[in-house]
């Protein structure tokens, strides 16, 4: 059997926070949550979209880190910082391009999503991607994922002049190769858009 | 008269609802002599599988349950916090007698028995039977649902026993009935994958049954398109293929429109149609008038919508139907849901893989807990009250003489009505929390206060037992064994975990301790296993025939489908399969619908349409979720949705506190100004109580077949104003503060 991997899909993504309170559940870090989830803009839409750890192939939390506190499993797992090195600094929060890592000021120490480390390392899912009743969180081989899904997984991501590889995928339509990600000056909010697609008064008027 | 026996404040100080925040041993606590329980959800009609991780009889966290089918290890937030109810501060572990001045204090079992089994004797001899009466849910396992009904028909032999099913799966199963001749979804899960075109009427999916969103997209994954009705832009409909924002009350125009171009470009299976149906002949002269722009006034959508909907639904070689509360709550509900089944038998798209149709069951057990016999019109077996066929089966099982067993009795409203009228004097209530869950709140409050003698069973203090001259500790799914009937008519088992805490007891136990004081103590000393045994029997050569399984057969299957007619029956996860159906000719049966309008319009005084429901993190009355830290921190307190143009036309900003007020009472809660819903409606969800339940507002009208009550649309007006500081205002937000 091939190797087990994370995918996360936003198209499905519903807001309902299982996997915020299923994270909580896992033994590790019991009682404290490690995964985002991002309401974009409620007043806007109700698209939600969670964040786990994309566990970079060369991670720039680790790189940074003056302390040498983030290590990468052999399997490509990025962990939490090490309590006994980690000072603190929050130069892992400020470089990671995902916002992952969480400076705990209670604890003195960054922690972040580990796929469920002592989960996942002894062949059970994470508790997120277990639980998640939407399928935006999947935890399964490649084979499977392409078999039923008619977006594709892709894991490179340009942030500026930076490729970055993780080892965590995202599904896409499958005309994307890619994701760029690009820094726009935001000039406009989409309620000023004349055809702002989830706006419900404007659907109704289309009737002439 | 039982005012309430003290200020609520005080109520609330001695009984909750407090949050829980923390597992029993604390987060760190991982597990000594751990055992995992393969059980299912408290909670909603979908019943997940999940494991329940035990540690000295105490409930201390879940592990997923991936071999379950149905879910395969998927829970929603309310799944995995649901542990956090065992061990509860505010649990209640001795039976209470209610002492005014003071609330409530600790009374013994053989007191608080003594005390209620004299007071039904006192009432129903100074009243007649029918004056004391039985409040049900649909929470309760099978086994309990069937208990509930033996114990009103032969212990109490009172007419007068109905369930808050009535304010969840009525009108769904009426409307099935009529047509199908059954009521049951018609189909397993696993079809709507398949299916080529889904539609979604009515029911906010994402929230209120999440584990299905994973087979909705699936199917569209397979190329199936999706189509939404709903006045809310729900998390669900953001990725429909066509979302059509119906009017709440609309749906009919739109369900009928969509005939009218079917029948009109040729989308209807007219061979199915003359072989296996009847009376499509009037509907189809009935939905003649329904064009387009006629039916689109009825929905306030635009036209191309519902035509856009036709040309989606109409040709497509496999189809699914799903609806849920979204149509159902309406006094039109079963004609709601008939409308919408006729579109699928018009296209012959049943009881085939991947075509088919299906209600969301809301409760627990809705599914189940209507068929055992605790509905007003109902016997176990799904048989009729008034059938003397019927009636003489289940008093042979019963051992009792047919004239013996009452006749029908009021169903949940009109009885709450006959208490206010003084007509029904005393009352025994079990998960059932209508002083929240019933419209017109300020009503249902003012009949509670008139009961001559109230005795609530449950687990917590409800705001319903607050009015309870005694309350008796019940239990816990987790603390006792039984079966409930998921979402798709597959009966599962619920396995006990933990025992229930010194001084609480099975609910079963309860009723049969009741009943033997009664001097029935002989027809009421079963157990679960063996009342299953009974109910079995029961339901033998009735619809939902259960006969042919045992609690074993249903752990070695992951579930059985019913009807299971004997032993070794497969079971049957699709009805109608060749186009059999359930009544008694074979043929499912068209009923034209005419729209018509709701019982309370909008109009120049209360110009905005209300419409309630569900948010993703509480359940039903929020008994349970209100009390559940983490679930609270998600969705504190109720807010009322509203779209931009209407919050500017009051001047209205976000997180402003409102007034929403109709002719029967008012709320004050905070707004949230959202694009995501129609601009004539404002949507409040209804888990909380007292000043900050929606159903204060709600109107008590109810469908004349099912009487399932009009949640979905009554007329409001919003006003702004300022932050309230009274005392429930100032209360913690699980009780009815607002922050």
């Amino acid at each position: 059997m091939s190797e087990m991997a994370f995918f996360i899909d936003h198209s499905r993504c519903i807001g309902c926070q299982s996997c915020v309170q299923a994270c909580a559940e896992c033994d590790t870090h019991r009682g404290v949550s490690m995964i985002h989830l991002e309401t974009i803009q409620r007043s806007d839409s109700v698209q939600t979209a969670p964040q786990v750890c994309m566990h970079c192939e060369d991670p720039i939390c680790a790189r940074v880190c003056p302390a040498d506190a983030i290590k990468k499993t052999p399997d490509g797992v990025v962990q939490s910082s090490l309590k006994p090195r980690c000072i603190g600094c929050s130069n892992c929060v400020l470089s990671c391009p995902f916002g992952v890592p969480k400076y705990r000021a209670e604890i003195d120490q960054m922690m972040k999503c580990d796929m469920c480390y002592d989960r996942s390392s002894v062949g059970k899912k994470p508790m997120c991607a277990t639980v998640c009743p939407s399928g935006a969180l999947t935890f399964t081989t490649m084979e499977e994922i392409q078999r039923t899904r008619s977006g594709i997984p892709i894991n490179t991501w340009r942030f500026g002049n930076e490729i970055v590889k993780t080892k965590v995928h995202v599904m896409v339509p499958r005309e994307i190769e890619r994701v760029d990600v690009n820094l726009v000056q935001i000039t406009s909010t989409p309620a000023a858009l004349a055809n702002d697609p989830f706006d419900v008064a404007l659907m109704l008027e289309e009737v002439r | 008269v039982a005012k309430l026996p003290t200020d609520i404040p005080e109520l609330v100080k001695q009984f909750g609802p407090t949050l829980h925040t923390v597992p029993p041993g604390g987060w760190a606590n991982t597990g000594k002599d751990e055992k995992l329980v393969k059980t299912h959800c408290c909670f909603c009609g979908q019943q997940c599988g999940i494991q329940l991780r035990v540690s000295d009889n105490k409930v201390v966290g879940f592990e997923p349950w991936e071999d379950f089918p149905f879910n395969r290890g998927k829970l929603c937030p309310k799944g995995v916090k649901r542990y956090m109810q065992d061990e509860h501060p505010d649990r209640l572990r001795s039976p209470l007698q209610r002492v005014d001045g003071k609330g409530f204090v600790p009374i013994s079992w053989d007191a608080a028995m003594e005390r209620v089994v004299s007071e039904i004797r006192r009432i129903q001899q100074s009243y007649g039977n029918d004056s004391f009466a039985v409040l049900t849910g649909a929470s309760l396992t099978n086994e309990k649902a069937y208990l509930m009904g033996k114990f009103a028909r032969v212990a109490l032999r009172t007419a007068n026993i109905d369930y808050n099913g009535r304010l969840c799966m009525v009108s769904a199963g009426a409307a099935s009935k009529k047509v199908f001749g059954m009521d049951r979804s018609a189909n397993p899960w696993s079809d709507i994958p398949k299916a080529k075109v889904i539609l979604v009427a009515g029911a906010n999916i994402a929230e209120c049954a999440p584990i299905t969103t994973d087979y909705l997209w699936q199917a569209r994954e397979n190329g199936g398109k999706l189509i939404i009705l709903d006045p809310r832009m729900t998390p669900i409909a953001r990725n429909a293929d066509l979302f059509i924002p119906v009017r709440s009350g609309g749906d009919i125009g739109v369900f009928n429109g969509m005939l009218h171009i079917m029948i009109e470009r040729g989308w209807i299976d007219r061979e199915f149609i003359a072989q296996h149906t009847t009376g499509f002949d009037a509907v189809m002269e009935t939905v003649k008038k329904y064009t387009p722009e006629y039916s689109a006034k009825i929905a306030g959508v635009p036209a191309e919508m519902i035509v856009k909907a036709a040309e989606l639904w109409g040709p497509a070689p496999t189809s699914f139907l799903l609806h849920a509360r979204g149509i159902e709550h309406h006094t039109k509900g079963v004609d709601n849901c008939i409308a919408a089944i006729n579109l699928v038998v018009a296209s012959g798209r049943i009881g085939r893989e991947g075509c088919g149709y299906a209600m969301i069951t809301g409760q627990g057990n809705g599914q189940g807990a209507r068929e055992q016999g605790q509905k007003c019109d109902q016997l176990p077996g799904s048989r009729d009250v008034e059938n003397p066929e019927h009636r003489k089966y289940i008093a042979s099982v019963w051992g009792v003489a047919e004239e013996s067993i009452p006749r029908r009795g009021l169903s949940a409203v009109p009885l709450v009505e006959a208490i206010h009228d003084g007509k029904i004097k005393g009352l025994i209530s079990i998960c059932f929390n209508p002083a929240v869950s019933l419209p017109d709140g300020n009503y249902v409050r003012e009949a509670l206060e008139k009961l001559e003698f109230y005795v609530n069973i449950d687990f917590f203090l409800s705001e319903t037992a607050r009015y309870a001259d005694i309350v008796l500790a019940g239990s816990l799914m987790e603390e006792d064994d039984g079966t409930t009937t998921n979402v798709e008519g597959r009966v599962i088992r619920h396995r006990q975990a933990v025992t229930p805490p010194e001084g609480a007891r099975e609910d079963w136990a309860i009723i049969n301790e009741i009943a033997g004081r009664l001097g029935y103590a002989e027809k009421f000393s079963a157990a679960p296993r063996e009342i299953f045994e009974e109910l079995r029997i029961a339901s033998k050569g009735g619809v939902s025939d259960y006969s042919g399984m045992t609690w074993d057969r249903i752990d070695e299957n992951y579930g059985l489908f019913w009807p299971c007619p004997e032993p070794g029956h497969p079971g049957t996860p699709r009805l109608y399969e060749g186009g059999k159906f359930g009544h008694p000719d074979g043929k499912a049966h068209f009923i034209p619908i005419e729209w018509r309008p709701s019982a309370e319009m909008p109009d120049d005084e209360y110009p905005i349409i209300l419409t309630t429901g569900r948010v993703v993190s509480h359940f039903l009355s929020g008994t349970q979720t209100r009390r559940i830290g983490s679930l609270m921190e998600q969705y504190p307190q109720p807010r009322c949705e509203m779209h931009p143009r209407l919050a500017e036309k009051f001047g209205i900003a976000d997180g402003d506190f409102v007034k929403v007020e109709s002719r029967r009472g008012e709320i004050v809660v905070r707004a949230q100004v959202v694009k995501t819903i129609r601009p004539d409606t404002v949507f409040v969800p209804y888990h909380w109580p007292l000043d900050r339940s929606a159903n204060n507002c709600t109107i008590r009208a109810i469908d004349p077949v099912s009487n399932i009550p009009e949640f979905k649309i009554c007329a409001v007006r919003v006003s702004k104003t300022v932050a309230p500081d009274d005392a429930i205002a100032q209360l913690e937000m699980e009780a009815g503060g607002i922050r």
